[in-house]
């Protein structure tokens, strides 16, 4: 998997900001979603360190429900390219500037005949408050 | 490690342990067989506790054909293989084969030790370290598995899900019941 985080993000003390961080699977290769279909599958999780912004929410795209070879039943994946959006809240006592917001996506990824071990990536990206 | 990277790795490994190329992945979709006798080599030892905490050491299985799993919890894949594998542990126990699983969950028994409970695992099982996967090839990608001889000699490897037949296949070819050793014709009860 490879992540773009945003270039930046700008908003007003206490607005509400979305932060989109674009995720791209290699070929052939999927990652459980957020929701997995079986409690052993490790879900694609991001955990944000906001420093001063509050979290608002993280929303993760829609799953596709894919069956493989290896697979029972079908499973609740992403593959391709998708987004992850996340909402900061900017304090209403904030003062303009800026300031770089951390995260780490964990995921765990396999094609249709063996997996990986699960990985975490870290992202980074400014928040500029006007 | 990328999956370039990791067939990079298993590549080097078939060509260190068995000195072949025939067990590149996608060969070993296509074709299961076990490789020549003269062609085996040595199935590094180690030791390795299970999951009473009682060690497990790989030579002590010598004289036995031993099917030796690297899998873990989180690995769908994986998780096909393992009632075919306690068929093969029901079926070929007596004959002198064993299965040995070697699971690869970073949290170790806290997974793994309700994982095999609840699929009522009966063949033994241990928790992989990092030194163990990089005695046999730097093993990331799931499953993977290395077929050995009764005289403690790797006989195949597969990375990746195979089917059942043959992993079958291969292990009556070691037991001498049948199955298909490479370049030779099946032999009697295959």
């Amino acid at each position: 998997m490879t992540l773009t985080p945003p270039l930046t993000v700008s908003g007003k003390p206490g607005a509400t900001v979305s932060a989109k961080v674009h995720a791209r699977m290699r070929e052939g290769y999927h990652c459980n979603s957020n929701t997995p279909s079986d409690e052993y599958l490790i879900p694609l999780k991001v955990t944000w360190t906001p420093g001063a912004f509050q979290i608002a929410g993280v929303k993760y795209p829609k799953p596709t429900l894919e069956k493989f070879p290896f697979s029972e039943k079908p499973l609740s994946i992403y593959s391709g390219q998708f987004d992850i959006v996340t909402d900061f809240k900017i304090p209403a006592d904030a003062k303009p500037g800026q300031s770089t917001v951390t995260g780490k996506v964990k995921y765990q990824a396999c094609d249709d005949r063996s997996c990986l071990p699960p990985k975490t990536l870290e992202v980074q990206f400014p928040i500029v408050i006007e | 490690m990328n999956r370039l990277q990791q067939l990079g790795a298993a590549s080097a490994l078939c060509v260190a342990v068995l000195n072949s190329t025939s067990c590149m992945p996608e060969q070993a979709v296509v074709r299961a067989a076990v490789k020549d006798a003269k062609a085996r080599k040595p199935a590094p030892d180690f030791t390795l506790k299970d999951v009473n905490g009682k060690p497990v050491k790989l030579s002590d299985y010598k004289g036995k054909v031993v099917l030796l799993n690297f899998w873990a919890t989180w690995c769908g894949p994986c998780k096909i293989e393992i009632p075919w594998f306690k068929e093969f542990e029901t079926t070929y126990k007596n004959q002198g084969f064993a299965v040995l699983g070697v699971a690869m969950d970073d949290d170790g028994w806290e997974s793994v030790k309700p994982y095999i409970s609840e699929k009522q695992v009966n063949y033994r099982v241990v928790v992989g370290t990092e030194q163990v996967s990089v005695l046999y090839g730097d093993v990331e990608s799931l499953p993977t598995t290395f077929v050995i001889d009764r005289e403690g000699r790797i006989a195949s490897v597969h990375i990746g899900l195979i089917s059942k037949g043959d992993y079958a296949n291969e292990i009556k070819t070691l037991l001498g019941t049948g199955g298909i050793v490479e370049g030779k014709p099946a032999t009697a009860g295959y």
